[in-house]
């Protein structure tokens, strides 16, 4: 099996203080590697690296894309790289108005990355949108409402409505359970367990919630002052901690 | 079907002063299929540190944990991430003490997990699952509850439900009738004894001396 | 109303004390330079030095410019604003450029060769050699949509228009239909999205393939764009919601016209009105070619 994505020593650095120090690892396919630390510990910048939403000082991305060629995103024209983020990728931001457009109905929303990629036919886009709002289990007779009137956890769930419907296989998360009550918390994450495994995704996602990379990673990644200081499975890591910082963050969390 | 060869685990605890706590010191053990082996030995001594290890859940120091998965042999702890979850889904199933789920899945879902995680259509898994539970006697009112307000006996059952509906080639057992019955032990047994008839490789610690007596073969005493 | 035939005005000699058309003759060089780098790539917006008018912004500064860079002893200038002649900025526009120039000018579109406007593109339709210079207030269609320029430019330039069709999208959904009714955006080419200054839907037809050169120019926001004749123009619509213009369910009330633009005219205070064409020469064409055919009713 090929590798989906392939850090390779990347660095990058905040005048002289190391925002991610030479991080590597391989991530498969259906794969979900949660990345945790504390505030600070360079694991939003690494993702946003990986994103091509910050440019980074050194190492390689290489991804390989649905046709099995790898390519390496530092060295991608802009253009490609631009639609790579539309279709093969997904990035849910921790605030969901970050990530959506406030200002026009849920459909839209939807719609938008299907019209990034040509499609011009109004009724095809409603019936995606109907569809992919079920998926996330959004009832249909919301779609031409505003994300203004939505919930925090449905707006969250709407933001990923709008990244899955142009199928993408890799889908980068910055604390998407950051503002949501646990009630919903739990909503989100079995929604996205299940996502994961009907529609085969891979996610980097990043949070300082050991609860939600229990339930939702497979693989776990520590960092603290931009390295990585333990990686393993995500129970290796949580029941097996290594590192006394690993150590002291299962240590101080109240039902691990 | 599994060999452990010179298992070596300590824990350092950095924050109590850096204390090194050895528990295997050169543990080895082999299992054939068919066969099922108890951990025995008074609490503390390693047992549940050897099961989480052959698991690799717990990292082992030194050694090896050879396992033979789809018919080719593997090092477990030496496998690099994806090759060991690979492992997990197929060749080394694990009943827990532990449930640990998202809040609101129903018991049915939770329990037919790791057979989705094999790419098996959700209705046949849940058949599968439905019935499971009615051998273990489980409420059918309780299928489409979240066993987060389950009871120990049946959290129990929805756990050995899940590590049963696959065909693991090896099973390890961490104490799986702890909180059952009489009755509902004997079904647990049942299924034991039906899994070793197929050939299956078993590793358990069992707290109840007649459970121990009646399924396993041998005794590795801490 | 009259009826009686515009004659074009008779050249005068042009104000001492200024130099011909206002500006001086490097700043027309410069936003010549503009004009053909816009000419060049067709929907293209090409920034130039908007230099201070004798005006206010917002009453035409850029389409003044334009006219005046391009303007020549020969040519014969329309100025029209909402399609009409005689409204306080066509004729004070038309004023200036007399008295800068010493040209003719005229309210006659098949007599003029320059047409300024604010808001139409004549009924009458254009011919080879004649230049359409519009007044746009705000030229980047992307800006309600990605208010940051950096990032505007770079969607025009990788031809990211997606998000153009989410206002589209939202339309439809609320009303129906397509509701923008002015400043309808168009692809240029196959290429570039452009904002064909607040003109009503009902005209962008007018701008595909037409024979005449169309130039825009933006006096606020510094930046020319063109159409060269006969460019290929197509206004933004789905498959399954095809663009279409507006109808009337009434003719012209003076002049009795079917297919033209045409303004709601309220009467008096008792909820009256009527609607009449909204470009002037045009009517009045028609209202005097209907006396020669048509005997008079005393």
């Amino acid at each position: 099996m090929q590798p989906l994505l392939t850090i390779d020593n990347l660095s990058k650095t905040y005048n002289s203080i190391y925002a991610c120090d030479r991080i590597s690892f391989d991530l498969y396919p259906g794969q979900v590697l949660g990345i945790i630390g504390e505030s600070g510990s360079g694991k939003s910048t690494l993702l946003n690296a990986i994103a091509g939403h910050i440019p980074v000082d050194a190492g390689e991305i290489v991804y390989c894309d649905r046709s099995g060629q790898p390519i390496n995103l530092r060295t991608l024209p802009e253009v490609h790289h631009r639609k790579l983020m539309k279709t093969e990728w997904g990035f849910v931001q921790q605030n969901p108005r970050d990530g959506l457009r406030m200002t026009v109905t849920a459909g839209a929303n939807i719609g938008e990355r299907l019209l990034d990629v040509g499609e011009r036919h109004y009724g095809n886009i409603r019936s995606e949108a109907i569809e992919w709002l079920s998926q996330v289990e959004i009832p249909h007779s919301r779609m031409d409402d505003l994300p203004s009137t939505f919930s925090g956890g449905m707006q969250q769930r709407l933001q990923l409505a709008r990244i899955l419907v142009t199928q993408p296989r890799l889908v980068l998360m910055d604390e998407p359970t950051g503002g949501l009550d646990v009630s919903v918390q739990a909503k989100l994450l079995d929604l996205m367990r299940s996502l994961v495994r009907t529609l085969h995704l891979s996610v980097i996602l990043v949070t300082h919630d050991i609860g939600v990379v229990r339930l939702l990673a497979h693989r776990l990644m520590v960092m603290q002052n931009g390295q990585v200081v333990e990686t393993g499975l995500t129970d290796q890591v949580l029941d097996d901690p290594h590192h006394p910082y690993t150590q002291q963050l299962v240590s101080a969390t109240l039902m691990p | 079907m599994l060999r452990a060869e010179g298992l070596y685990k300590s824990f350092v605890l950095h924050h109590q002063g850096g204390a090194c706590i050895p528990v295997l010191e050169g543990v080895s053990l082999t299992v054939q299929a068919g066969e099922c082996v108890a951990l025995q030995g008074p609490s503390g001594s390693g047992k549940s540190t050897l099961m989480r290890s052959l698991y690799a859940n717990y990292r082992i120091d030194r050694g090896s944990i050879w396992v033979n998965h789809q018919g080719d042999w593997v090092d477990l702890p030496q496998l690099p991430p994806h090759q060991m979850l690979e492992v997990r889904q197929h060749t080394v199933g694990y009943v827990s003490q532990f449930l640990r789920v998202i809040p609101r899945v129903p018991a049915l879902e939770v329990a037919a997990e790791p057979l989705m995680d094999l790419g098996i259509a959700p209705e046949i898994a849940y058949d599968k699952i439905r019935l499971l539970f009615t051998q273990l006697n489980l409420p059918e009112r309780l299928w489409q509850l979240s066993p987060t307000t389950f009871s120990g006996g049946e959290k129990q059952r929805v756990n050995i439900a899940r590590a049963f509906s696959v065909n693991y080639p090896i099973l390890l057992l961490d104490e799986p009738t702890s909180a059952l019955d009489a009755a509902n032990r004997d079904v647990v047994m049942q299924l034991i004894e039906a899994r070793k008839a197929q050939g299956c490789a078993m590793v358990g610690i069992f707290h109840d001396d007649e459970v121990r007596e009646r399924v396993c073969d041998r005794v590795l005493q801490f | 109303m009259t009826l009686s035939p515009q004659l074009p005005s008779s050249p005068a000699l042009p104000e001492p004390g200024f130099n011909f058309a206002y500006l001086d003759e490097q700043t027309k060089r410069s936003i010549r330079r503009a004009a053909l780098k816009a000419v060049a790539i067709p929907g293209h917006q090409i920034p130039f030095s908007s230099r201070e008018m004798p005006m206010s912004y917002g009453w035409g500064t850029g389409g003044v410019q334009v006219t005046a860079s391009v303007i020549g002893q020969m040519d014969t200038l329309k100025v029209i604003d909402q399609g009409a002649d005689d409204t306080t900025n066509a004729v004070n526009i038309r004023r200036f450029f007399r008295k800068v120039c010493g040209i003719n000018t005229t309210e006659r579109t098949e007599e003029a060769t320059l047409i300024q406007t604010r808001h139409r593109i004549p009924e009458t339709p254009l011919r080879e050699g004649q230049i359409m210079v519009y007044q746009v207030p705000m030229p980047e269609p992307l800006y309600f949509i990605e208010p940051s320029r950096t990032e505007a430019n770079k969607m025009h330039a990788l031809e990211e228009y997606g998000p153009v069709y989410v206002r589209l999208y939202e339309d439809i959904t609320r009303f129906g239909h397509i509701a923008m009714a002015y400043d309808y955006p168009v692809m240029v080419n196959d290429r570039y999205l452009m904002k064909p200054s607040p003109i009503p839907r009902f005209d962008n037809p007018k701008l595909h393939m037409n024979p005449a050169l169309q130039l825009f120019g933006a006096g606020r926001e510094k930046r020319i764009y063109a159409l060269p004749p006969y460019t290929k123009v197509k206004s933004l619509d789905f498959e399954d919601h095809p663009f279409t213009v507006e109808t009337w369910d009434q003719p012209c009330e003076f002049c009795g016209a079917t297919d033209t633009y045409l303004d709601e005219v309220v009467t008096d205070d008792q909820g009256s009105r009527l609607w009449i064409c909204s470009d002037t020469d045009y009517c009045n064409q028609r209202q005097q070619n209907n006396h020669l055919l048509t005997p008079t009713l005393s």
